[in-house]
């Protein structure tokens, strides 16, 4: 199937925000420093164990930090989404990439949530639900205020289509 | 015995037991029905106290064990009494109507629930009925808009209503008016029961889960009276001259014979009096059941398309079954309702084409179209899964005998010497199976190799695309697609098909989605590696 009308799918055309890098760190820190601590007090705490789980907690450590350090840029490279008036793209994921692709016609619900983390950083993530039992579309990282004018727009934009979406 | 809906003539009066405004009530018979599974359950209770107490086991003797003779039957009596009674006020609580716009029902104990659908939203009416409900002429009516709302929220239950009642209620819920299109096709039968059907039932799963399921039933049992041992004794017993090898077979072999026994009679009591037909308007209707009569009507509206499967025994006998793929269709944590999809039981492969054809309204079956295939990329990908999955125990058994005992590095060879050919041919037929394809307004797709499927969904029904790739596949140059469809499983998956041709195929099942959202490049597969991808 190589040949020159080979056509594969072009990235989507818009990044997230720069902020987003910042807040997969911090989630991904975070997520490091609860095993961690759980290695490190009873390192601490009790003697005989110690040089096991001093061990343990040191390989968690850098683990995570090793993550917190390559995936978000990463991630920031591969993640991007774009919004047509006819559909919704969007690409995700790093080893597993992932592109979505939902028509406008078919999108039944548009919601845009912020997590405390994601409010601290100014973010927002935009889910956009569709009709099938495994439809949803997340766009994360969004600065908020660009999320809700989006939200706003695929909800005027679905308010005008016909139709149950089924 | 006649199926509900045996009585459908003229019936089309008012409901009966109204008390004006259109509310209905259930029928009376409910508070029978209940107080007879009550007996029953008291029945079932009493027995085993009863023949305890006649061993003398727990009351002792004397007056004691007469004043215990005396409460079972005071507890059983208070039982049924109660349970009609509750019965009989959850009947007078009960009421629905069928408007012009929305069907309604209040119930309820203590708590009036009221519940209202939106008659253009109903999109399925089920009639069940149980032997019990069978005999005295009654069904229960599931009428669903099949909306993911959760919560069972979307269905309405009556339970029970006289059998033309029900019928009554289906005919009025589904009656839309036909279209243009339904006229040009034939109504009435597509298909029923042919006797020799019965042939792929031991081949399912069911059976040897059934074998499995009846010796633990007994082994159960016999606990229950303390004879476990009493029962492996026996057993012992037969086999005393024989080898264990001899003993595991003969064993298991059993275990087969009996769910293989099992499977026939599950086959029975749920195909019996089997028909599919369409009826005027556009409604698909199932018909099924020895013991539970059950009607099952798809709205062809919401029929998405069709699902030819073939589990592996049955599919080695040339035969499949086909499952409809339907939006608003009970969900698959429903199980209880998980045969509902199922439009015809395993038959020969040129009949399910033939059927799943007159069900799409088509005169050649999509299920049968020839499919592409996929590159050799995705049959290394399965001989490797597959191989590692053989190989793991494999080397585990190796490892565990070289450090602890020989005798598993024997067990060692031996799962090899099965395992590693069955995995290497599963993986080829797996690999076979893969295809896709579109026929017409269908996209087909079909994977599995111990449950293969071949789903034709209508291109109108793709509601998206989703795009997967890993790594590996990266390199190989494959991708999966899945489409995306408000019907059936909600997702319908093309397994590592070809990175270029599937994208190019994707954005030809659905005309316009894709398009603006492709590159055509000068088609140097690999030449995007990967690592950190370009942004």
């Amino acid at each position: 199937m190589t040949g020159e009308d080979a056509v594969r799918l072009r990235p989507p055309n818009n990044t997230l925000n720069e902020r987003a890098v910042g807040w997969w760190r911090t989630r991904l820190l975070l997520l490091t420093v609860v095993p961690v601590v759980v290695a490190a007090v009873p390192a601490v705490l009790i003697e005989p164990a110690r040089p096991g789980l001093s061990a343990l907690a040191a390989a968690l450590a850098v683990a995570g930090l090793a993550c917190t350090a390559f995936f978000p840029r990463w991630w920031f490279t591969v993640h991007r989404w774009e919004v047509t008036d006819e559909a919704v793209y969007v690409r995700t994921g790093a080893f597993w990439q992932e592109w979505r692709i939902a028509p406008m016609s078919r999108i039944q619900t548009v919601d845009t949530i912020r997590g405390p983390l994601e409010q601290a950083f100014g973010l927002a993530t935009v889910t956009v639900t569709t009709a099938s039992a495994k439809g949803a579309i997340r766009i994360e990282g969004l600065d908020h205020e660009l999320a809700a004018e989006l939200a706003q727009r695929l909800t005027r934009i679905t308010q005008a289509t016909p139709g149950d979406a089924t | 015995m006649t199926e509900p809906g045996g009585a459908d003539h003229g019936t089309t009066g008012p409901a009966p037991g109204g008390d004006g405004d259109g509310w209905a009530r259930l029928d009376k018979r409910a508070v029978l029905v209940t107080a007879l599974v009550m007996a029953g359950v008291a029945a079932g209770a009493c027995v085993p106290v009863l023949l305890g107490l006649s061993g003398g086991v727990w009351f002792g003797s004397g007056a004691r064990r007469g004043t215990g003779l005396l409460l079972l039957p005071a507890g059983a009596v208070l039982l049924v009494a109660g349970g009609a009674a509750v019965e009989y006020v959850r009947w007078t609580r009960t009421r629905y109507r069928i408007g012009p716009e929305r069907a309604e029902l209040h119930t309820g104990l203590l708590l009036v629930k009221r519940r209202s659908l939106a008659r253009e939203r109903i999109r399925s009416v089920d009639l069940t009925a149980n032997p019990l409900l069978r005999l005295l002429g009654l069904v229960k009516v599931r009428i669903g808009t099949g909306e993911h709302t959760g919560g069972g929220e979307s269905t309405l239950e009556l339970h029970p209503v006289s059998r033309a009642e029900g019928e009554r209620l289906r005919r009025e819920l589904l009656d839309r008016a036909p279209s243009p299109a339904a006229e040009a096709h034939r109504d009435g039968e597509l298909a029923r029961l042919d006797p020799r059907w019965i042939r792929y039932a031991p081949l399912s799963f069911v059976a040897p889960l059934l074998g499995g399921a009846a010796a633990g039933g007994v082994m159960q049992v016999s606990d229950w009276f303390g004879a476990q041992h009493r029962v492996i004794d026996w057993v012992g017993d037969r086999f005393r001259d024989t080898p264990a090898i001899w003993i595991v077979l003969v064993l298991a072999v059993a275990a087969l014979v009996a769910g293989a026994v099992g499977a026939l009679g599950l086959w029975v009591e749920m195909w019996w009096n089997y028909r599919l037909e369409r009826e005027p308007g556009g409604t698909l209707r199932v018909r099924r059941g020895l013991l539970t009569a059950r009607s099952i009507s798809i709205e062809e509206r919401r029929l998405r398309g069709v699902e030819l499967v073939e589990p592996l025994g049955v599919r080695l006998c040339r035969a499949a079954r086909i499952d409809a793929v339907a939006t608003g269709l009970a969900k698959a944590e429903d199980d209880k309702h998980a045969d509902h999809k199922t439009l015809l039981p395993a038959v020969p492969r040129a009949l399910a084409d033939d059927v799943a054809a007159r069900v799409l309204r088509e005169t050649v079956s999509p299920t049968g179209a020839p499919l592409t295939g996929h590159p050799r990329a995705a049959r290394t990908r399965r001989l490797r899964w597959s191989l590692g999955a053989a190989l793991l125990p494999v080397l585990v058994l190796a490892v565990l005998g070289a450090a602890v005992a020989d005798v598993l590095l024997y067990v060692a060879a031996a799962c090899a010497v099965v395992g590693l050919p069955l995995a290497v041919l599963l993986a080829l037929d797996a690999y076979r199976s893969l295809g896709h394809g579109l026929s017409g307004d269908y996209l087909v797709a079909r994977s599995g190799t111990v449950r293969r499927a071949t789903v034709a969904l209508q291109r109108g029904g793709v509601i998206g695309w989703t795009v997967k790739q890993s790594y590996v596949q990266r390199r190989a140059g494959l991708i999966t697609l899945t489409a995306t469809t408000a019907a059936g499983a909600g997702a319908y998956d093309i397994h590592d098909a070809d990175q270029e041709e599937g994208t190019a195929f994707a954005a030809a099942a659905v005309p316009g989605l894709l398009e603006p959202f492709l590159e055509r490049g000068s088609g140097e597969r690999g030449s995007e590696r990967p690592g950190p991808p370009k942004g």
